[in-house]
């Protein structure tokens, strides 16, 4: 479960003072589906950093599964990410030097699970995903697509409770989007809790919860039952 | 993270960066080489001198008729000279010091060595048997000088494996009569060729008996005795013993000097090890200024692979995990460099010794493994400001803000 309270973020930018993040309150319990939505510079990305633990607010409290985020030092809040959030980027963030099984071990190997536990586990994921054929292309063989899906599969093969997708679909034509956002969903639908970046309405309303943001503040938080 | 997964994670991204990869190892090559080389010049130097010595023998302490007098004072003015050493005073100290076990008194001269029609200036040395064995001769054909009173001469002589040559080509040597002066003496004995020994080349000199040699050249001193101190006995205190003889025997003064080679080497040695660690320590040098080379790789990589960075701390990478990714970059690489540079300094070492064979060149293990050590040490050090910049970059700069 995550719980904001009071969020405050502000940027320098040349002159000007930016509050990307102006005073926000939010409660998200486990499972929830939701979206973020709003224009360019509305501060949705720096929201989701923010609870991605990516970034430091200036000022609010934030509160993940019941720990207080800003007691925590950098090595606590690495942790932190590594055992509950995973992430999706629109750029993928793919290291071009590994394969597709490699990126989506990096998690596993990087935390110190032995060759042998892991290949498993990796083996499942790419399967889930359908890129078990593709396991040994580098990423520049691939379409935006699969390097989306390896992206996806890298994030959650720690089980995080979290998913944090900044426009997954961003870079991808309209039938690879409908596929990772499908992807995105019945991971949803098994009890992660997906909150998806997008200024994109027709994926955004997918969402049964959908915030709306303008200037750093929160202008609409409603929820549709009916929605997926 | 696993070492098995650290190496092979950054010996990928080191393969990734070929351009870059090259230049380190060129670089921390040349530098480990460099000490390769040149400390095996240091230690061939010490070799060539220190063989150079050693046909002066182990345990070999050497009587020279005057001194050099260090201590100032007035000079004679009567022009005394100083006091020869003679055959008599030798066998007295053979009688009374004790821990001396052979005695070669020393004449030295110059005369026409001839056989039949043949006719060679030779290098003339009056010895006893003693002799070869402290200068490690050996002896070819024949045998070597008899065992004879101090006091007594024969006509025998041992010759040079060169004189030989000059005068009897490939013909038998032994028991011709050669002739030096006016004396005639038996060829007894011919030496093994044992190549230059010191500036004198005794291929070409002529043995003969120390009683001999003092008629041939009219001479009653002796050009200088060496002696061998028995095992389980102290060099020093044979030294001492000598020296004290002697003065009693020459009036209550001590007008000859007394060294022993081994002494003497030890001074040479250890000038000479001085010598190959001030070589070794500039090619330290170089090895340490490639650190700053592996500085401004390392920081070339963190600043290219920022993004990379941020992906490593978004999937949980705690900083010390991310400084140890670059360190160990570092460490691989500068590795592979000294085993290549070390690899290619064996090779030019190598070949300095099929070039000048005489020279005993080699590079001693100790700067093998510490050039190792500094080149991965200073790679480490250099790296670590970069890595630590790494480490701290904050994820999401890391990533790039949008």
């Amino acid at each position: 479960m995550i719980e904001v309270i009071g969020i405050n973020k502000t940027f320098i930018l040349g002159d000007s003072k930016v509050h990307a993040l102006d005073n926000i309150n939010l409660r998200i319990e486990q499972g929830e589906y939701l979206s973020v939505m709003g224009p360019s510079g509305s501060g949705k990305s720096t929201l989701l950093n923010m609870l991605g633990l990516l970034d430091r607010p200036d000022s609010g409290r934030y509160m993940l599964n019941g720990v207080d985020t800003q007691s925590l030092d950098e090595n606590e809040r690495a942790r932190l990410r590594r055992d509950q959030i995973g992430f999706v980027f629109q750029s993928y963030h793919l290291i071009s030097r590994l394969t597709a099984r490699e990126n989506v071990e990096l998690p596993l190997m990087l935390s110190g699970i032995a060759a042998k536990k892991r290949r498993a586990k990796v083996e499942e994921i790419l399967e889930k995903l359908g890129i078990a054929r593709r396991a040994h292309h580098l990423p520049n063989q691939l379409s935006g697509g699969e390097r989306q899906r390896v992206a996806i599969g890298r994030s959650i093969v720690l089980q995080p409770a979290i998913l944090l997708a900044d426009e997954p679909t961003g870079n991808l034509d309209s039938r690879s989007g409908a596929e990772v956002t499908e992807i995105l969903e019945n991971l949803n639908r098994e009890g992660i809790t997906l909150m998806v970046v997008t200024h994109d309405n027709s994926m955004g309303d997918r969402a049964r919860r959908r915030i709306r943001m303008v200037d750093g503040a929160v202008t609409s938080d409603q929820t549709d039952e009916r929605a997926a | 993270m696993r070492l098995l997964d650290l190496l092979r994670f950054t010996l990928l991204a080191l393969r990734r960066q070929r351009f870059r990869s090259s230049m380190l190892l060129t670089a921390v090559g040349l530098g480990v080489s460099a000490v390769v080389v040149l400390t095996a010049l240091g230690e061939g130097a010490r070799g060539y001198v220190l063989g150079e010595f050693a046909f002066l023998g182990k345990d070999t302490v050497v009587i020279i008729p005057g001194r050099k007098e260090t201590t100032g004072g007035m000079p004679p003015i009567t022009g005394v000279a100083a006091h020869d050493i003679t055959l008599q005073e030798v066998e007295v100290l053979a009688r009374s010091v004790p821990g001396i076990t052979a005695l070669a008194p020393m004449v030295l001269g110059n005369g026409p060595v001839s056989y039949k029609s043949r006719e060679r200036d030779s290098i003339v040395v009056g010895t006893t048997a003693a002799f070869f064995p402290i200068r490690q001769l050996e002896i070819a054909q024949g045998t070597a000088l008899p065992e004879l009173a101090l006091g007594e001469g024969k006509q025998v002589a041992v010759i040079g494996q060169k004189l030989k040559q000059e005068l009897f080509d490939n013909g038998r040597a032994i028991g011709q009569w050669i002739r030096l002066r006016d004396y005639r003496f038996r060829v007894v004995g011919v030496l093994a060729s044992s190549g230059d020994s010191f500036g004198a080349d005794l291929s070409e000199a002529i043995f003969i008996p120390v009683a001999s040699a003092q008629a041939v050249f009219n001479v009653h001193g002796l050009f200088r005795v060496s002696l061998r101190v028995k095992e389980n006995y102290q060099v020093e205190v044979v030294k001492k013993a000598l020296a004290k003889q002697m003065q009693a025997l020459h009036n209550g003064e001590l007008d000859v000097t007394i060294v022993s080679p081994d002494a003497m080497l030890s001074t040479f040695d250890s000038i000479l090890r001085v010598m190959t660690l001030a070589v070794a320590g500039i090619g330290a040098i170089s090895l340490v200024v490639s650190g700053i080379l592996v500085m401004n790789v390392t920081l070339m990589s963190v600043k290219q692979r920022t993004a990379e960075i941020g992906l490593l701390k978004a999937v949980g990478a705690p900083a010390s995990q991310v400084r140890t990714l670059f360190l160990t970059e570092a460490a691989l690489i500068a590795a592979a460099g000294a085993v290549l540079g070390i690899l290619v300094g064996r090779l030019l070492v190598f070949a300095g010794t099929q070039f000048y064979p005489s020279v005993p060149f080699a590079t001693p293990s100790w700067a093998l493994w510490s050039s190792l050590g500094l080149a991965v040490g200073t790679a480490l050090l250099f790296a670590w400001l970069p890595a630590q910049q790494a480490a701290n970059l904050e994820p999401v700069d890391a990533l790039g803000r949008k």
